[in-house]
């Protein structure tokens, strides 16, 4: 394991895991902005989250990109890559690294819950295992999404005068929020802020069934009562979400679990809809992935450390620059 | 139990007013027996012999890993969600009605309730679990007040809130007189209003720019702002009482005062420490706070005396609807039929002009008084903090720069930030902790000390983390007192962060000794 450092970074062959500054050979596990970023000379990753980086950063975000399916094999020099899903976004992926037998997994953002929005996470064995830990505390423990997807859809019922604004990030989120409403028989056209249309197009391109939707504009204001609007999380506290007729503004984020930080938020009808594992899952994929060292990345690690060293695994914290607590999902 | 959940959950996450109301009303309306059992929960009336913080933490403790829910609570800020949250056992029962629920708690033998309440815990949803302990602990802290209840029940059945007010505290669970008259099927509740703790008069800070432009100082009298404990001393031929500004019965702590004082009246005023009617500083009635016995001993040390500033009742007669001059009256005419070495009166600062005013103010330099009243003189004696009657003028705080050492997350409505600091001042090469504050910045201070404190942390001992040593913070404070449970000796009374000091290099803040002589503890 002491191949690759705190940084995700291997020295030996010049390879970094989703970098946050510009780098020679990036392995990207998905298309979000703290992980996925502009200007490296060559980019591995699934197709899908090229896909995304070029619709994010234009064609050119990098020199060279490496499209890899999940399980095709990528070696440099004697290190053999492979992508494996994550479950976590479409085209998200874990990095199994493979040197003179030791396996080791890097995670990248995962989850374990079913999502019709991307292939479903794969537990793979390893050695080393460097996990997230977003919702690394016993308190996260996600309930059912379909349960939290009726709640909006009983409140939209109720409260026909209102316009139902729900707060989602632009990439992944947002989409799945779209899908289990379909799940869920929800059939009205969905009403997206511009800067989710692109990312929906893509989506639907890519035979995700998010159904029928249309980005907000300058319709009369009455237009909007008793509709649904996806609009990024900033979005909710700018002035883009006072048009509105009587604005109920929800939140759709693993964070929501938490009363206390939808009140700070101002959010008035929470969604506990994560795309991270919560607190069992990830106990449950360090347990069933044998790996006897654990590292761990971003998020609330301290609890999981001292789980891990109760278990007797060899577990450190890492503090990856630039994902520090709280802000990503 | 579920819908009143529903509500509480409702309520914190709504921040219109009105909406809250609505949502009171509704609840209010269909409700019949448990109503009564929400109005206590939501005006804080009720709660449970056996089942603490401590003891909750004790049950918990029993479920999950100990530092598992320290560090969980550490993140969350709030002991009601966070056991509601990690609580192990997912299978709910059926949902119990509140009143049933609340009448068995209630049955608890105390041998057994450990066993009892975690059943009871085990069988109730996240929801429904948060409420019992917000229930447990007291203080819900979801942003209704009892004046909004009060108005959201006044405004469904078509009643002043006034006229709630007025017979609130003569009102008992389970509220059936109250609730008949609201419906109009009986007449007002008749209450013994001599008896009563009177809610009191409240004072709003002044803005001096702007009130004393606006307001004519004849109109006005002032009194120095004593710095004791607020009380009401309710008197009469069969008994003397004392209450605090709370409605708490504090009788017991204080016999001298009960043992002496004769006549027949409701009195206002400040509890202080002193003898021959000369205060001798809060630090000293400290000595007398949160007690609930006084020894002969005690009494003697620091002996205790009222100096009464208002009447609310004399012989019988309600002078609330009286103006403050008129009261005044009454009170010295109280006051001369009743002498005792217990009770004096808080004498009046005579002005003409608000210039005139601000030199005494300026020219407060103990630590007696906080600085002064200024009271309309025709004001009613009005329950709570109206406007535009009584204001409060502080004299200006001492300050002081320190450096922020320590920091912790905050509970409440600042949890997840770090909001907790702890500052100190040099011991030669090192650093000694003189406070901590938590209030007193900007929103947009808190963020920039946030950040600082998640980028800088050189430690960390659980839930502090301890950082580098470069922010300096000029601290206000109200006093301080030497104090021998502090590594510093000093205790400061009420710090908050004033602001934050960029200008200022760390090696020019003062020492302990410094400190100690500027604010003259040594």
């Amino acid at each position: 394991m002491d191949f690759i450092n705190h940084q995700l970074f291997i020295k030996d062959i010049n390879v970094h895991i989703d970098p946050i500054l510009p780098k020679k050979t990036a392995i990207i596990t998905h298309g979000h902005a703290d992980h996925a970023r502009f200007g490296h000379d060559h980019v591995i990753a699934t197709r899908q989250t090229i896909d995304i980086m070029k619709i994010r950063y234009g064609d050119k975000c990098a020199k060279k990109f490496t499209p890899l399916r999940y399980g095709q094999k990528y070696s440099i020099k004697n290190y053999d890559f492979t992508l494996h899903p994550a479950g976590h976004i479409l085209g998200s992926a874990q990095v199994l690294i493979e040197k003179n037998n030791h396996r080791l997994v890097i995670t990248g953002d995962y989850k374990v819950g079913k999502d019709e929005t991307c292939k479903n996470f794969k537990l793979v064995k390893c050695d080393t295992l460097i996990t997230e830990a977003t919702f690394g505390l016993p308190i996260f423990q996600h309930p059912d999404p379909k349960d939290e997807i009726q709640k909006l859809i009983r409140s939209v019922k109720i409260n026909k005068n209102n316009c139902h604004i729900v707060g989602a990030y632009a990439l992944g989120k947002a989409q799945r929020v779209m899908n289990l409403l379909r799940q869920q028989k929800y059939n009205e056209t969905i009403y997206i802020h511009g800067s989710l249309e692109k990312l929906c197009q893509y989506y639907s391109k890519e035979k995700i069934n998010i159904g029928k939707f249309e980005k907000v504009s300058s319709k009369d204001k009455n237009f909007y009562e008793g509709k649904i609007i996806i609009a990024p999380p900033s979005a909710l506290k700018d002035r883009w979400s006072r048009r509105f007729p009587n604005p109920i503004i929800c939140m759709a984020s693993g964070w929501m679990t938490v009363k206390q930080r939808a009140k700070q938020q101002g959010i008035e009808l929470p969604l506990v809809i994560s795309d991270h594992s919560d607190w069992n899952e990830l106990l449950d994929t360090i347990k069933k992935s044998n790996a006897k060292n654990i590292l761990i990345t971003h998020g609330q690690e301290d609890a999981l450390v001292y789980y891990c060293k109760k278990q007797n695994l060899i577990s450190k914290p890492l503090s990856i620059q630039g994902r520090s607590d709280e802000e990503i999902e | 139990m579920k819908k009143f959940s529903y509500l509480l959950h409702n309520l914190i996450l709504t921040p219109s007013r009105n909406t809250k109301i609505k949502l009171l009303q509704d609840y209010f309306k269909i409700l019949d027996i448990n109503r009564s059992y929400a109005l206590s929960i939501l005006s804080d009336q009720l709660s449970f012999q056996f089942i603490k913080a401590s003891k909750l933490r004790e049950l918990v403790y029993e479920q999950v890993d100990q530092h598992l829910f320290d560090y969980s609570y550490d993140y969350v800020g709030d002991l009601a969600e966070t056991i509601s949250l990690i609580w192990p056992t997912k299978k709910e029962g059926k949902s119990q009605n509140l009143s049933t629920l609340i009448e068995n708690i209630k049955k608890i033998k105390k041998s057994e309730i450990n066993i009892e309440f975690n059943k009871i815990l085990n069988e109730l949803s996240n929801n429904e679990r948060w409420t019992l302990i917000k229930i447990c602990t007291g203080g819900l802290r979801i942003g209704v007040s009892e004046r909004l209840v009060k108005t959201a029940l006044a405004d469904l059945y078509n009643k002043s809130v006034n006229e709630i007010e007025e017979i609130w505290h003569g009102l008992e669970f389970p509220y059936e007189n109250l609730f008949q008259w609201l419906k109009n099927e009986t007449s007002k509740p008749k209450i013994d209003f001599k008896k009563l703790f009177h809610p009191m008069m409240l004072a709003n800070p002044i803005d001096e720019e702007k009130d004393f432009k606006r307001l004519d100082a004849n109109e006005f009298q002032a009194e120095y702002k004593w710095d004791g404990i607020r009380v009401q001393l309710m008197v009469s031929s069969k008994s003397v009482s004392l209450y605090s500004r709370t409605g708490d019965n504090i009788s017991s702590a204080f016999p001298e005062i009960i043992e002496t004082t004769k006549g027949d009246a409701v009195i206002d005023g400040e509890l202080l420490v002193g003898r021959n009617f000369k205060p001798s500083g809060f630090n000293d009635l400290q000595q007398r706070l949160n007690r609930k016995k006084a020894s002969k001993d005690l009494q003697n040390k620091f002996p205790v005396f009222i100096r009464a500033y208002d009447i609310l009742f004399y012989k019988g007669k309600d002078l609330r609807k009286l103006s403050l001059f008129e009261r005044r009256n009454y009170l010295e005419k109280f006051q001369k039929e009743n002498k005792t070495n217990q009770i004096d009166l808080s004498s009046i600062i005579n002005f003409s002009t608000w210039e005139e005013l601000t030199k005494y103010k300026n020219n407060i330099h103990d630590d007696l008084n906080e600085g002064v009243m200024i009271k309309l003189k025709n004001s009613e004696y009005l329950p709570g903090r109206k406007k535009g009657y009584w204001y409060k003028w502080k004299k200006n705080p001492k300050l002081v720069d320190a450096i922020l050492m320590y920091a912790q997350r905050g509970h409440g409505k600042r949890s997840s930030y770090y909001s907790d600091f702890t500052f100190g001042v040099w011991n030669e090469s090192e650093l000694v902790p003189i406070g901590k504050a938590y209030s007193g910045y900007t929103d947009k201070e808190l963020l920039v000390l946030d950040k600082f404190i998640r980028n800088n942390t050189i430690n960390k001992f659980g839930p502090v983390r301890e950082v580098k040593k470069e922010i300096i913070l000029e601290v206000a404070f109200d006093d301080v007192f030497p104090s021998t449970r502090h590594k510093s000796g000093v205790a400061m009374r009420f710090p908050r962060i004033h602001r934050i000091r960029w200008d200022k290099p760390v090696n020019e803040v003062l020492t302990i000794s410094e400190f100690k002589k500027e604010f003259k503890l040594s």
